[in-house]
């Protein structure tokens, strides 16, 4: 087991506090199935350039800050980009925090750590230039929802009250119809922002998602993709069993 | 931020993504600070390969760093030369925009940054 990033210094009032679904994540993106296809696909065989990974919605940063600490052991490469993304500003600062506080434990035992450009506040991947990432990781608002909560236009109060806390906190889990909405959008997004030689992604869906419909969806862009479900949490059998789909490009040279 | 991720970022209005003028977008009044990072050159000689280095430039040139050259160098150049391994050091690990906006060559929007988080949260009148 690789030590999870400390996130005591988190809000957790207005940023989702770590859960089932963000272990399910670590747990799945340092399995040795895992391991294995993402050491194959990027291990520095040859120079190949180091590869980008992009969380979207960061919230407290567990994961991100989990991947650009263990990039050595998981991508089997210390060169590693990461760069965040998430809609409520709170969560970016905590992101940045969480990363740089794990870097700098691992720094001090000599250890090596992934390079981290940043957190960026914006909706899903808006802000960023086609086929650049190499693997994608989100833990969706993935519950269903009779609505969207809308997101935050970049107003700027830094003064928040309590309807705007629970507004962000809505915003982690509210997905909409079916829990997908956002998702939804997401997903699309894909076959633009990952990377022709190597793009990957990992997305957290829960039973109540149709993950089976999710993945139909995914097998019908074609030749050239592929998805599986590459973890899942099994045990419990409750409304919110989770899973993990990696979709990937299959054309690698 | 890092000035690194600006090579990976553009507007976010969908109009201007399929022009060539909203990529790089151009730091205004940017404030830069500096943080001290060991030297890596693995990092910078497999960074390279990825970098849009036209865009490079203009950000190197808009920031006010020396002038980078108009070609990268390759990865045999780079290993043996110093100097310019330690500027793409300082410029691409060790510096980061804390304050100032960043431009759409396209639309002209500004997308502010505060405390090194640049937002790009969009106003009603051009999601
Ligand atoms: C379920 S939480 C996951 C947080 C964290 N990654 C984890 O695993 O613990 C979902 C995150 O997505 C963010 N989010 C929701 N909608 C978003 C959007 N449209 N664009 C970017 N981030 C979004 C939320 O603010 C929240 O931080």
């Amino acid at each position: 087991m690789l030590p999870t990033p400390s996130t005591s210094h988190v809000a957790f009032e207005r940023i989702y506090e770590p859960a089932e679904d963000s272990y399910l994540l670590l747990d799945t993106l340092s399995s040795e199935n895992e391991k294995l296809f993402l050491q194959n696909r990027f291990r520095a065989a040859s120079h190949s350039p180091s590869p980008l990974v992009l969380e979207v919605g960061t919230g407290s940063g567990v994961v991100l800050s989990f991947l650009n600490a263990h990039s050595e052991v998981i991508l089997g490469r210390p060169d590693v980009l990461t760069i965040g993304i998430d809609v409520n500003k709170f969560a970016c600062k905590a992101t940045e925090q969480t990363v740089i506080v794990a870097q700098q434990e691992l720094t001090a035992q000599n250890l090596s750590h992934g390079f981290y450009v940043g957190n960026v506040l914006g909706d899903l991947t808006s802000s960023l230039k086609a086929g650049e990432v190499d693997i994608l990781v989100f833990n969706p608002p993935y519950v269903p929802s009779p609505e969207l909560p809308s997101l935050p236009l970049g107003e700027d109060s830094t003064q928040t009250s309590f309807e705007d806390d629970s507004r962000l906190l809505a915003l982690s889990y509210a997905g909409g119809v079916d829990g997908m909405e956002t998702t939804e959008r997401l997903l699309a997004s894909l076959p633009e922002i990952l990377s022709q030689q190597r793009g990957c992604a990992y997305i957290l869906l829960c039973a109540q998602n149709k993950p089976d419909k999710v993945k139909d969806g995914i097998k019908r862009w074609g030749a050239g993709w592929a998805v599986e479900t590459v973890g899942t949490s099994g045990k419990t059998g409750g409304w919110e069993k989770l899973q993990i789909v990696r979709v990937w490009r299959t054309d690698v040279k | 931020m890092k000035v690194l991720t600006l090579n990976f970022l553009t507007c976010a209005v969908k109009a201007c993504k399929s022009t060539s003028t909203s990529f790089p977008l151009h730091p205004k009044d940017c404030e830069l600070v500096s943080d001290t990072i060991e030297p890596n050159a693995l990092l910078i000689l497999n960074i390279l390969p990825r970098i849009d280095w036209n865009a490079l430039i203009t950000t190197a040139s808009e920031l006010g760093f020396p002038t980078l050259p108009a070609l990268p160098p390759t990865r045999d150049e780079l290993e043996s030369n110093e100097k310019m391994m330690s500027e793409l050091h300082t410029l691409l690990l060790e510096t980061q925009i804390s304050e100032g906006s960043l431009v759409c060559g396209n639309c002209g929007h500004e997308y502010k940054i505060k405390e090194g988080i640049a937002n790009f949260l969009l106003p009603n009148h051009l999601v």
